[in-house]
């Protein structure tokens, strides 16, 4: 039993950090631009899909993902330019409507180019095996290696925007917008480099996930609605928040779905837990959402400015 | 200076409002309105079911699209979790059926009472909170209500359910299609006309006194959020019905019907047909529906174009459908009743 919290616990957190890569995106964008993406899904899944095309081509996973990244960027950057760009004026209502025909579109290109089946990536072998990380519990070697870059990027994230000229941007524009263009800040250049840094890291996310789920379409229509519930959570706009509330919604989320039935079984007779079980894990996530916003409306980490 | 002399600009609003609006609208409204009932009569009459169902589907539609506009167009509320309620509706008709209730006087109360209910609840909640917040939380509601229907093995989950009779009237038969159609244009039009009624009421000023300017209603003493909350409930009623109706179109229930991204199409539909407009969402759902019907004849890849349509919509449509008829286009500025 304990053996397999602590392996849940992982896959938890492993979870957790892919859902700290899409939110950490939303959350530079809404928190600098203003602007609310819900596309933010479509870009994890085009870095799922160029990254199984080139990982075909180049024949090794690590080059895939290395490769793809500034294509990625690419994309995101293109994409600001072409619609977001024009959109900043406009309310939220907007944001999210034209952001909902990018999915359409996204979702329809993507089928033209790679055709409706899912792609499964393949690992290399020092990434598909197992390993021993305390006596007796056993967990699969890439998935530790998820949870590592996870946090990885995420420490480099919190050090490019509290130590770095670039961070500091980022925050004053977050802050005050204007002020930052009246400094003399290229605001159009910045605005667009930070749109194509959250579409990196979306992108990361998908690359990491496709080796175990396949890259398929609309793949991120679902895991986005997740992110957004970690950033409302954590409090939208702030990076703190989102780090915490992913790794915490990561947690309830798995173990939820794996513990709830037999905790419920301690209460009611096992044949209700049985169906009631799979039922509330499946609405956990959104029930702790209620209660923390009934609570607290701003989210758990409010942002100080805004 | 004695009478404060009232702008030129204003004088419309002094005139007792028009159901149809008045000027330019008005003509196009009464005819599309016509249209709306006739056409499908009329290939109805020529043997052609297609255009019977076809119609019946817009009227469905547009009735939760027009519950959406009481709330997005009227009241400002972004609400991107309207389809829930639509959802509710349709299992508030499958699921007494599959118990072997047929009655549609237990239907369709049940359908309005159920997401009325559940439009109360997270209402409460979510009206707590504004701006991107409340479009978020409220998708995320509709998401928690779909995976809530999903789970129910019982109700078919995954797979739907089948609904081998509609709901029973009891002197009326909506297993007839033209029957159905009848009643669901007849509800439509109580819909509108209630929403009309809500709109010009003192209840529905202070709602769009409260979109308008939220602080200064505050500041006249009333309580905004109690007026939200009864106007998302009345919203979420009014779509549970249209949830009924659609259950019993498709003679099957799934969640198909709640999932986030018909949430946004309702909310398409209201923006295209001009939000804030009482026949807007009527015009946007006619449009949409037709277009999805003309796009899908001709290509699988009918997203493409359609998204393309939605993002040239939003960059450069202002007002929507009804925008576009009512500007006057010389001067610029809008005429009849917003």
């Amino acid at each position: 039993m304990s053996t397999l919290f602590l392996i849940q616990l992982l896959n938890g957190l492993q979870l957790g950090v892919l859902l700290f890569l899409l939110a950490a995106g939303l959350t530079l964008v809404f928190g600098i631009m203003d602007f609310v993406n819900l596309a933010h899904g479509s870009l994890y899944m085009i870095g799922a899909f160029i990254c199984a095309s080139l990982t075909f081509w180049t024949g090794s996973f690590v080059w895939g993902v290395v490769l793809a990244i500034p294509i990625v960027a690419g994309v995101g950057f293109l994409f600001e330019v072409i619609v977001v760009r024009h959109l900043y004026a406009s309310n939220h209502l907007d944001h999210v409507l034209a952001t909902f025909g990018i999915i359409l579109i996204a979702d329809t290109l993507v089928q033209l180019a790679w055709g409706p089946e899912g792609i499964a990536i393949p690992l290399p072998e020092y990434l598909s095996g197992q390993v021993e990380i305390l006596p007796g519990i056993i967990f699969p070697t890439f998935r530790l290696v998820i949870i590592s870059s996870g946090l990885l990027i995420a420490a480099g994230l919190y050090w490019l925007i509290t130590y770095t000229k670039l961070g500091m941007l980022i925050r004053a524009g977050a802050s005050n917008r204007t002020m930052v263009s009246a400094l003399g800040v290229d605001i159009k250049t910045l605005f667009a480099g930070v749109f194509a840094l959250g579409a990196v890291l979306a992108g990361i996310a998908g690359m990491l996930i496709s080796p175990i789920t396949e890259a398929t379409i609309g793949m991120g229509n679902d895991i986005i609605i997740t992110a957004f519930v970690v950033i409302i959570v954590g409090g939208i706009g702030s990076m703190k928040g989102a780090f915490i509330a992913a790794i915490l919604i990561g947690i309830i989320d798995t173990l939820g779905r794996s513990f709830l039935k037999d905790i419920l079984a301690v209460f009611i007779e096992s044949a209700s837990a049985e169906t009631a079980g799979p039922a509330l894990s499946s609405m956990l996530i959104y029930i702790i959402m209620a209660i923390v916003l009934a609570l607290r409306p701003q989210g758990l980490f409010p942002p100080k400015v805004r | 200076m004695s009478v404060q002399e009232i702008p030129k600009e204003l004088e419309s609003h002094l005139k007792p409002p028009l159901l149809f609006g008045s000027g330019r609208g008005r003509v196009l409204t009464i005819f599309i309105m016509v249209l709306l009932f006739a056409l499908p009569m009329l290939a109805w009459g020529m043997g052609n079911q297609f255009y019977l169902d076809f119609s019946s589907r817009i009227v469905c539609l547009a009735i939760a699209a027009v519950s959406l506009n009481l709330i997005l167009g009227y009241g400002g509320l972004v609400s991107f979790g309207h389809a829930a309620f639509v959802g509710i509706g349709a299992y508030a008709v499958g699921i007494p059926a599959y118990h072997g209730y047929e009655s549609a006087w237990l239907h369709f109360p049940l359908a309005m009472f159920a997401a009325a209910l559940f439009a109360l609840v997270t209402g409460a909640i979510s009206l707590r909170t504004k701006g991107v917040y409340f479009i978020m939380i409220t998708m995320a509601f509709a998401q928690m209500a779909y995976y809530f229907f999903l789970s129910l093995e019982e109700y078919g989950g995954d797979d739907g359910m089948t609904l081998w009779d509609r709901s029973d009237f009891g002197f009326i038969d909506i297993s007839n299609k033209l029957t159905f159609f009848m009643l669901a244009y007849v509800l439509l039009a109580v819909c509108i006309c209630l929403t009309f009624k809500i709109v010009h009421s003192r209840f529905g000023m202070v709602l769009r006194g409260c979109n308008s300017n939220e602080a200064r209603m505050k500041a006249l003493g009333y309580n905004t959020y109690a007026y939200r909350l009864t106007a998302y409930v009345i919203s979420g009623a009014m779509c549970g019905l249209a949830g009924a109706l659609i259950g019993n179109l498709q003679d099957f229930v799934t969640t198909d019907t709640m999932t986030w991204t018909r949430s946004g199409e309702l909310m398409f539909m209201v923006i295209l047909g001009g939000a804030g407009s009482l026949f807007g969402p009527v015009l946007g759902a006619i449009v949409f529906l037709l277009l999805e019907e003309i796009l899908s004849a001709y290509t699988i890849h009918w997203h493409l174009p359609f998204g393309a349509f939605l993002i040239f919509c939003v960059l450069f449509v202002k007002g929507g459908m009804n925008g576009l008829v009512t500007r006057d286009w010389i001067t610029g500025s809008k005429q009849g009743e917003k």
